[in-house]
């Protein structure tokens, strides 16, 4: 399952062009990531397309850091 | 009325990614025309264009220089032309740190005629293969014409005017001339103004092509735009940029900046005729001349070099050359007037910029650029010192710059030596 970790980075630092080193689990995509609302949305989008998952927009509101974005794909993968 | 002059100039060409490049290619009498490269044209009716060209070469563009990596996916081309042009002026004109006092007295005027054609055309594609949810949030901003502005004013912190206009082929022209005024009415001391394209994509191609106004000299696009000469069966579709930096003139002089020319004449008229052809009698271009010359208070036989619209249609051509003639009577037999368009294609809502930029250059060196693909004039276009084919050594005090754009706008600026 680290592989969903692997490929979350891999999405952040493609779509938000910083260093693959700033983007740990605790990193904020606003805050630390320098991501704006619309790079948010963006990004889970990508999220979406990379795993197959449907993210709703208020569950997509939650997904504030790294971690919530591998924590929720984890959960929800599968799903569909 | 406070004087504006260029302290700053930028260009992404088809002749080359700055100023000097490209200068140097149009002196060379080289055309940046080839088969389209952007995507397949094999089903299109006009399969060439006049394209920036991004392949490392030494005419190539290098986007990551002054395109932050974020943007560029985010963005049209078009946008990040004008980003980098932009960048390459001011830094040219020395006025990458400006105080925040400054600051609030600069702005942009950066328009474009057609605006982000390749990415709704994608996006369109997306919405109808996809559904609403798969349209990128970035879709608007990276989309819209006065978002070069906006960029460049987020970049460098400029928090004057933040204009953009969109008048077609006259784009630059305007954004030029209405931001010299804006300065010339204390509004502000510094402007970014110009104008940057890029159309080359299927919709773009197929839109101009289905209204006949491209050539379709496809076995030979390096001979295919040839302004004046007997052979021309239309426009070749150019991109890239041309932005100045436009700054009051006493403090300019008095920061010792390098003064390449004053905008002393802007004149503007409308044809109200039709929605693509121009007027016969060609008195649209004939009065926005005439304006503009008066504006700057000088005579036709001040004007030693005219930068035409000359977009190498069969109609235009000798229209704005018959309006040209009107206008200057025996002052034409002492001026020199080239279409640059012959080498880097039309640039549309970059091309007033450009060309402006070409005038400055050839004040600067005393040389007029070519028509290239001129061998033989057609009936019309006869008698007049059209530079053909090699650029020409001579005086040139001031220079006058036509653009003509659909919808029947035009604009004319008055550039002068200070």
């Amino acid at each position: 399952m680290s592989d969903v970790a692997e490929r979350v980075k891999k999405i952040v630092v493609e779509h938000l062009g910083v260093e693959p080193e700033k983007v740990t689990e605790e990193a904020s995509f606003i805050d630390d990531l320098g991501a704006d609302s619309l790079d948010t949305v963006e990004l889970v989008m990508a999220f979406e397309e990379e795993f197959g998952v449907e993210i709703p927009d208020d569950a997509a509101e939650k997904i504030l850091t790294v971690r919530d974005a591998i924590n929720y794909i984890k959960e929800h993968k599968g799903d569909a | 009325m406070r004087r504006v002059v260029v302290t700053g100039l930028g260009l992404v060409t088809p002749l080359g990614a700055d100023v000097e490049t490209s200068w140097k290619n149009i002196l060379a009498s080289k055309s940046g025309a080839g088969r389209i490269t952007r995507f397949d044209p094999a089903d299109q009716v006009c399969q060439i264009a006049c394209e920036v060209k991004m392949d490392g070469s030494d005419m190539a563009l290098d986007l990551s220089k002054r395109v932050d990596h974020k943007i560029q996916r985010q963005v049209d081309l078009f946008i990040q032309f004008g980003i980098d042009a932009a960048g390459q002026a001011m830094e040219d004109a020395g006025l990458t740190d400006l105080s925040d006092e400054e600051r609030l007295r600069a702005g942009c005027s950066i328009g474009s005629g057609i605006g982000g054609l390749p990415g709704i055309e994608k996006e369109s594609i997306v919405l109808h293969e996809r559904g609403p949810r798969r349209v990128s949030p970035h879709f608007v901003h990276g989309r819209l014409i006065n978002l070069v502005s906006g960029q460049v004013s987020i970049k460098y912190g400029l928090q004057g005017p933040n204009h953009a206009v969109v008048t077609a082929c006259s784009t630059g022209a305007h954004s030029i001339g209405d931001a010299a005024r804006m300065i010339m009415l204390d509004d502000a001391d510094i402007m970014v103004a110009g104008g940057a394209e890029s159309a080359i994509c299927p919709l773009g191609i197929a839109g101009f092509s289905q209204a006949k106004a491209l050539s379709t000299r496809n076995d030979e696009p390096e001979r295919a735009s040839r302004p004046y000469d007997i052979g021309r069966d239309g426009f070749v579709m150019g991109e890239g940029a041309g932005i100045v930096v436009l700054e009051e003139y006493e403090r300019a002089k008095k920061r010792g900046a390098t003064i390449y020319g004053e905008v002393v004449g802007y004149g503007l008229t409308g044809d109200a005729y039709h929605v693509t052809a121009p007027h016969e009698d060609g008195s649209g271009g004939f009065r926005s001349m005439k304006n503009a010359l008066a504006r700057a208070g000088v005579d036709p036989a001040d004007i030693d070099y005219i930068n035409a619209h000359g977009t190498s249609t069969p109609l235009g051509d000798e229209i704005e050359l018959n309006a040209v003639r009107r206008l200057f009577g025996s002052a034409l037999d002492t001026t020199s007037m080239s279409s640059t368009k012959s080498a880097i294609g039309h640039l549309l809502g970059g091309a007033g910029a450009v060309e402006a930029i070409f005038c400055l250059l050839a004040m600067r060196d005393q040389v007029a650029p070519p028509t290239i693909n001129l061998d033989n004039p057609s009936e019309g276009c006869k008698g007049v010192d059209l530079v053909p084919n090699v650029p020409k050594e001579r005086e040139i005090r001031a220079c006058l710059n036509n653009s003509f754009g659909f919808g029947g706008t035009n604009a004319s600026l008055v550039l002068k030596k200070v």
